[in-house]
Order: C-alpha cells, then structure tokens, then sequence
C-alpha cells in the first residue's frame, strides 16, 4: 500500500447524488408548469434503468451493488426522462432508458469508459426514430388544463386519456414563423410571453439555479457552461438580424428556452465524454452552444442539444490533444 | 514585503499537527542496540571502516563515503560493534540493507569534537568538505547529499539560500519543533551555507499555520544581525514541494527536468542547516534527529531528538503504541510516507516523523471505483499535469502519451490521489509507469550498446580481412612484377628445385637394394 494514506470526503455516489439534488428546482418547476408528466418519467425510467444495470452488471461478472451504489445510473436516467415529452408512452421511456444504458454506457465497459453522453445517445436515438412522439411536448399551465397524477399514469398505458399532449414549443413557433417580426411573434401568441415562454423561461432559471450550486460545490468547473452559453449568446447576436421576419431570435430568446440551461450545467458537464484540461472544456463548450445555435436555427430539429454534444463527444479526444495545460516547469521552453 | 505567490492546484487536509505538541522537544531513551544502515542518502552506500568486535565513541565514523554521490556515517554514541549485516530498514520496497549494528555502551563517551567559530574566514571548499564528512544528506525527506547540493558547478550563479520551513505534510511538526527550539542554530546555519555558495540572499520561507516557529526565527534573525528574510505564506499542500516553495516566493519556476540551482537557488531543509552549523562550528558529525511520533495509535504523541539508527518499535514503544491488529507505522506523513513493513528497522538521516494512525483517523482505502475523468485530480494536481489522462495512458502502458503528458515532471505529492471520488491509488500507477519506463530505457540503452558492440566487431573483423586481403594482393603484385622484369619466377623455381630434390632422392633410393 503506498501513499497518499489520506483520502479526501469526494466519493463518487457523493458527486451523483450532488447532480440529482441539483435537478430537483428544474423538475420541479418543469411538473409546476407541465404537469406530472416529467415525474412519471423520471420515476419510470429510473427504475428501468436500476434494473437494467443490475442485470447487466450481473451478467458481466461485476458486482452490480457496486455499480448501482454510485448513482450514476440514476443520473443518466433523470438526465434523459427530463428531456423526454412530460407525457411520452411508456415504451418510449423503456426504449430510451434501455438504449442509454446499454448502447450508451455498458457496451463500453460501464461508468467512466463511454465515449458519448449515454442520456443523448438514448435521447438521439428516439428522436430518430419516433419524431412524432418526441416532438410532443405538452403546452404550458394556463393555456390548458395540466393533467393530474392518476390521468397521468393512466395516460402512461392508456394513450389518448389525456387530450392537449401536444403544442408547439416556442422552439417550433419560431421556426415555423414566416412573415412576423420577431417582436411581433413574441408578443401574437400567449405562450411567448417571457424571454423564452411560459414554463421554458422558469425551467431554465431553475436549471441554472441548480448549475450554480454544483459551481459552488465544485462538482464541476464554469468553463464548459459559460462557454456554451456566451457562443450561443454571441451566435445569437449575429443572427439576430434586427429582429425581422427573418430572424434567429434574441440571445436572451436562446438562453431561456428549450434545453439550454439543462445542457449547459447537466449534460456538456458529464466529465466522462467531454474535454478534459480547462482549455479544452472551454472549447468543447463554445463549440457546442455554436452548434446548438446553427442546429436550432437552420436544422431541422425541435431542439439541438442532444446532436451537438455527441458531434462534440466525437471530437472531445481531439481536443484534449491540442490542449494540454503548461506544466510546471516548461513555462519557457517548447515542449 | 516580498510577494508571495499561489501555485496552481493543492489541497487541505486535515493538519492534525497539534497532536505531536510541536515545539516541545525531548531525547528519546537510548537503546541497546543502533542498526546504522551505509545508505541513509540518495547515492551510494557508504563503506565500513571498522570491524565487529571493535569499540568505538560517540562521532567516530565508522563507514566512510564512497565517491561524490555519497556521505560517511558516524556512530551516535559509544559502544562496540557487533554485526555488519543485511537488515530491514525503512525502505517502500521493505527490502533489507546493508548496516553496521552498535551495541551501546550506556558511557556515551565522544570523540574530540574540534569546531570553527570563526567560519567567515575559512574557504567554502574546505566548509564543504567538512559538511560531506559530517555526514550531512538533506534531511527533509530524499537525502540528497548536501555536499552535492553546495557545489552547483562553475555555470551555475547561487544568489539565494532559501531554507525551506514549510512542512507541509499533515502531522508532522519535526521542522516546527526544530525552528522553535533550535532558532539560533538555524539562523547560523543558513548563513554558513549562504557563505559556502557565495550567495547575496538568504530567504527562510515558514508556512503561515506555524506562528510559534515564525515568532522565535524572527527573534533569531534580529539577534544575529543579519541580513536574513523571513517570509510567510498561506498553508495549503504541497508549498513545500522544493519547486513548489520557490514558485510561492519567487514567482519563477525551476525548468522541467532542471535543479533549483539553475534559477540561482540552493534551496535546504531547516534540519540539514542546523546540521551544517554544527558540523562547522561545533565539528559534530550528523548522529541525531528530531523525530514526530504522533497519530492516535499512540498514547503520548511527541516530538525527539533520536540517535540514529534507533529501531522504530523502541520509538513506538517510548511514545506508547497501543497497536491494533494490523496496526500501520508510516514512514513520514500521510501524503508521501511509506508504510514500514518491518519494525525493527532503523530510523535514518531521513525519518521526519512515525505515524501510527488509527483506522478511524486514516481510514483504509476502498477499493478503487472506474474513472470518471471529473478533473479533480487536475484541479489538484501543483505541476499542472492532468492526472486522469496520465492514468489512463499508465494502464495502458502508453509511454509516448506518457511523455507527452510529461509523467516524470509529477512530483508524487498525492493531491491528486486524496481528491479523487473514485478512490483510485493515482500515484501508485504513475510509481509503476516511471519505473517501467526507467526499465525500458536501460533495456534500449543495453540492446544499443550490444548492438554497437557488434557492429564494431564487425567492422574490425571486416577491416582485418580486407587488410589481409591487400597484403596478400600486394604479395602477388610483387612476384608478378618481378617475373615480369626477366628475373626468375619464385613458384617456377621453387617447382624447379623440388623437382631435382626428388631426382636426388630416387637415385639414392635406387642404390638401397644394392647393399
């Protein structure tokens, strides 16, 4: 046995467990304005996910307490149940629940070893492949009845009990907007109301609210998350484009709606596929709120997240290459 | 006020060093027997000079050095010799050494001890020599040979001494003690030192958590007079790193792969100064150290002037070790120590303290969980390297992206190690990895001259043939030539000539019968 003989209080269940406590403002306020929806899914897709990875921890030849006691299967499956549809069939949870924990992480050999962000290949993978159901996403409290707890889980297996599952998220209307000022569009429909629309707006707040204790709890650091969000900033400023029929949509638009600040403090954060010096996560963050910009603006997806943090999962290796910190010592020579 | 500066990463754990009552200091008993180990440095053992069976005193040296890269070793009191022999010592590796064993006499009997109070007069050469005969190695953990140390070669410009009072590590309060206790000593040591290099400054850097230490260095300095800087910094592990000290107070780092002397600076431990002035102004060869023996194991923490060569269960027997089953004794603190796997071994030149924690205070660690590159490591890591991408690479036995994320420029602090979540031995791996990539090296090194040693056989051996070939061509060349100028050919004689022995012969032979 060799030194250190110390260890510090950091445990990996203890970093996890800080990263689901951090969730709870955005869920909340996401269950507040949409309804049970995203609990129900959270729930369910959890507790598929825990026994997925017990089975197939099992099956492996690793002790699956183990593996469950860390948590980081239940982060990868709140992750992903939150940016599922509040109202999604339950077999569209059991698919991407099962796809991020087989197809995003134990193919790879289990936690640490994933090259990409498990919740966004689950995510990706169904956004492919059922567009309808993930492009529903439920309209905001106050523009229509939000469902209770029990329609909710009967709806789960019995599709149709409820009836506004769908609306347009302020994402959608402005891509759909043809011959309104920008101004006017946020201003012709309720739902707009607010940087981001109603609920968006709030959901947003709360996941930055929950960014910036695990900042404060030095879970991760602020690079990734303020790169994402001043490129995604800045790229909205330059399409901005005065705000005509035309337009991009504010800054302020970008940051507040869709999955903005859930990705930028919860999904690009996942330190096992981003970049790994502070340079680097610089870079892999603003290139994701770039793409996260381009993607939402001339793509042809809801939102953006999911595709730009697995283009840049890919290039995480790359970037670690070309940023490595000076090390101590080499300050004056070219090594 | 000179301006300290904050190196990248560090940690804080718990410092526990009020344990081991820093400042008061007592001698340990003394034992029957001292186990003396030859290589109580970094070089190579020292060789005996004296044989079982004889008596010696109190600083009479009895291995004497063996070449530059090693220093002498003096018996720290009387008594006879009675085995020169392999036994354990406290080495990570728990293998035995070479060591002389002095039984002691209880008479404590010296030799002379001749000293130079008038130091400033004499010539840094001669001051050296005398600290490598006194047996001097840096005594703040690696034991590096002092004397090196003070001879930095002729390109090299010494403008400071810096005297590293950091003691960083958690529990330890050896240099604590030691400043509190010996302020005068030290004072005059690092002047002694500043003398022998030639260098304008001396700067004492003491960590800001050890205010006892700082209050009676400063009295020191102001009654000596001299012109000594005593500057603070904020605690935090590893300042005390030499690389790391001389980067808080003065903002330059030492060149990768480099030595402190190369920026202008000698940087020692307190101890090894204190043990320069007494070699110099008392003669006294280096025999004794102050050692912490402190963790919750033992029932009266402390600090101890220790012969050395006492064996670490005397220690932990005088500080009241009530050992559990499996009880660990770390050689050092908790970040860079070594459990001792044999307490019967000595302590050295290089035993700062004996750490015999409970379980509940240094827990044993769990097993290691998969990485899951959080950065911690690097956030932690005072050489700026990145920990995880070096494990990574370490496990895979990649040793290029091991040079690349440049492995031998980590110090083994264990900042990286004590933040991690997943619990992971880091700096066991990166150990491993170096001693790999030292092994391969010589490997290379062996196959290269091999090789050359080959090639340069062949070469003679081709060079020679050819040789042969061109005196035997020039041979031919010659009788050619002369034949050709009219003169008899050489081989048409010589068959002319074997042809008329024969005709002689058979003529005779055909006289035989005729008898």
């Amino acid at each position: 046995m060799t030194s250190p003989h110390a260890a510090g209080q950091s445990k990996v269940s203890s970093v996890m467990r800080d990263v689901l406590l951090a969730t709870l403002p955005g869920v909340v306020v996401l269950t507040a304005y949409f309804g049970p929806g995203t609990l129900v899914n959270i729930v369910l897709g959890g507790l598929i996910a825990v026994a997925c990875e017990y089975a197939v921890t099992a099956w492996r030849g690793r002790d699956p307490r183990v593996a469950i006691s860390d948590l980081s299967i239940l982060v990868t499956s709140t992750l992903l149940c939150i940016a599922l549809p509040p109202y999604a069939p339950w077999w569209l949870i059991v698919i991407g629940v099962l796809t991020a924990v087989l197809l995003g992480k134990q193919v790879f050999g289990g936690l640490g070893y994933n090259p990409f962000n498990p919740a966004m290949v689950g995510y990706v993978v169904l956004l492919i492949s059922f567009p309808v159901q993930m492009s529903a996403w439920a309209p905001p409290r106050g523009l229509t009845d939000v469902p209770g707890l029990g329609e909710t889980l009967r709806h789960l297996f019995a599709p149709g009990t409820i009836d506004a599952v769908t609306a347009a998220t302020p994402l959608d209307l402005l891509r759909q907007n043809t011959g309104l000022l920008f101004d006017d569009l946020m201003s012709s429909r309720p739902e707009l109301v607010g940087w981001g629309g109603v609920g968006w707006l709030q959901a947003n707040i709360a996941f930055l609210v929950g960014g910036i204790w695990l900042l404060y709890r030095k879970t991760f650091t602020w690079h990734a998350p303020l790169a994402m969000l001043a490129a995604l900033s800045f790229c909205a400023l330059i399409g901005y484009d005065g705000g005509s029929s035309e337009s991009g949509g504010s800054a302020l638009f970008h940051l507040f709606s869709g999955a903005t600040m859930f990705a930028a403090f919860f999904i690009i954060t996942d330190p096992v596929s981003s970049a790994v010096s502070n340079r680097g996560r610089l870079i892999f963050g603003a290139l994701i709120g770039a793409l996260v910009y381009l993607i939402r603006v001339l793509g042809n997806y809801p939102d953006a997240v999911a595709f730009a943090v697995l283009i840049l999962n890919f290039c995480a290796p790359f970037i670690d290459h070309y940023t490595q910190p000076k090390v101590y010592g080499t300050r004056n020579k070219d090594v | 006020m000179r301006a300290i500066h904050d190196i990248h990463g560090g940690v804080h754990p718990p410092e526990r060093k009020e344990l081991s009552q820093p400042g008061q200091l007592t001698d340990a008993p003394l034992p029957t027997h001292l186990v003396l180990p030859l290589r109580q440095h970094l070089g190579v053992p020292a060789a005996p000079c004296v044989a079982v069976g004889d008596t010696v005193l109190g600083g009479q040296q009895i291995a004497e050095a063996q070449g530059p890269m090693s220093v002498p070793v003096h018996a720290p009191t009387s008594g006879s010799i009675v085995a020169i022999e392999s036994r354990p010592i406290a080495h990570a590796s728990g293998l035995e050494d070479h060591c002389i064993v002095l039984e002691t006499d209880g008479r404590n009997q010296w030799v002379t001890c001749a000293g130079t109070a008038d130091w400033h007069a004499e010539d840094p050469v001669t001051l050296v020599e005398r600290i490598k005969d006194a047996g001097i190695a840096g005594m703040g953990g690696a034991g590096f040979p002092t004397a090196v140390k003070l001879t930095p070669g002729p390109t090299r410009n010494i403008e400071t001494v810096l005297i590293n009072g950091t003691e960083c590590e958690p529990y330890i309060t050896a240099d604590d003690t030691l400043m509190q206790c010996h302020a005068d000593e030290l004072v005059e040591g690092a002047q002694i030192l500043a003398h022998v290099v030639s260098a304008d400054a001396i700067l004492i850097g003491i960590e800001d958590n050890k205010p006892a230490a700082i209050a009676r260095v400063a009295a020191a300095i102001e009654r000596s007079g001299a012109d000594i800087e005593l500057a603070t910094f904020p605690t935090k592990y590893p300042s005390g790193g030499e690389k790391q000290i001389i980067e808080i107070l003065t903002g330059q780092q030492v060149p990768s792969g480099g030595i402190p002397a190369d920026i202008g600076l000698v940087c020692v431990n307190p101890g090894t100064a204190v043990a320069a002035k007494r070699a110099i102004v008392d003669g006294k060869p280096l025999t004794h150290r102050i050692v912490t023996l402190t963790g919750e194991s033992l029932s009266t923490p402390q600090n101890v002037t220790a012969c050395l060569g006492t064996p670490i269960t005397w220690l932990m027997a005088h500080a009241g070790l009530s050992a559990a089953p499996q009880q660990r004794i770390i050689h050092g603190g908790p970040m860079m120590g070594f459990a001792v796997s044999n307490l019967e071994a000595p302590i050295t030149k290089i035993t700062n303290c004996l750490l015999a924690p409970t379980v509940a205070e240094l827990p044993l660690p769990e097993p290691a969980k998969p990485c899951i590159r959080c950065g911690h490591c690097a956030e932690a890591c005072p050489a700026s390297l990145l920990p995880q991408q070096l494990y990574w690479y370490a496990r895979a036995k990649d040793q290029e992206q091991l040079a690349e994320h440049r492995l031998f420029d980590c110090i083994e602090c264990g900042a990286c190690a004590y933040v991690c979540p997943s619990q992971i031995p880091l700096v066991q791996y990166y150990r491993a990895a170096k001693g790999q990539i030292r092994d391969s090296e010589q490997e290379k090194r062996r196959s290269d001259n091999s090789r050359e040693r080959f090639e340069a056989r062949q070469a003679r051996l081709e060079a020679e043939a050819a040789a042969r070939e061109a005196k035997r061509a020039a041979r031919k060349a010659a009788a050619a030539d002369k034949a050709a100028e009219g003169g008899v050919d050489p081989i048409q004689a010589a068959i002319e000539r074997a042809k008329a022995r024969k005709a002689e012969q058979d003529q005779g032979a055909d006289k035989e019968p005729a008898h």
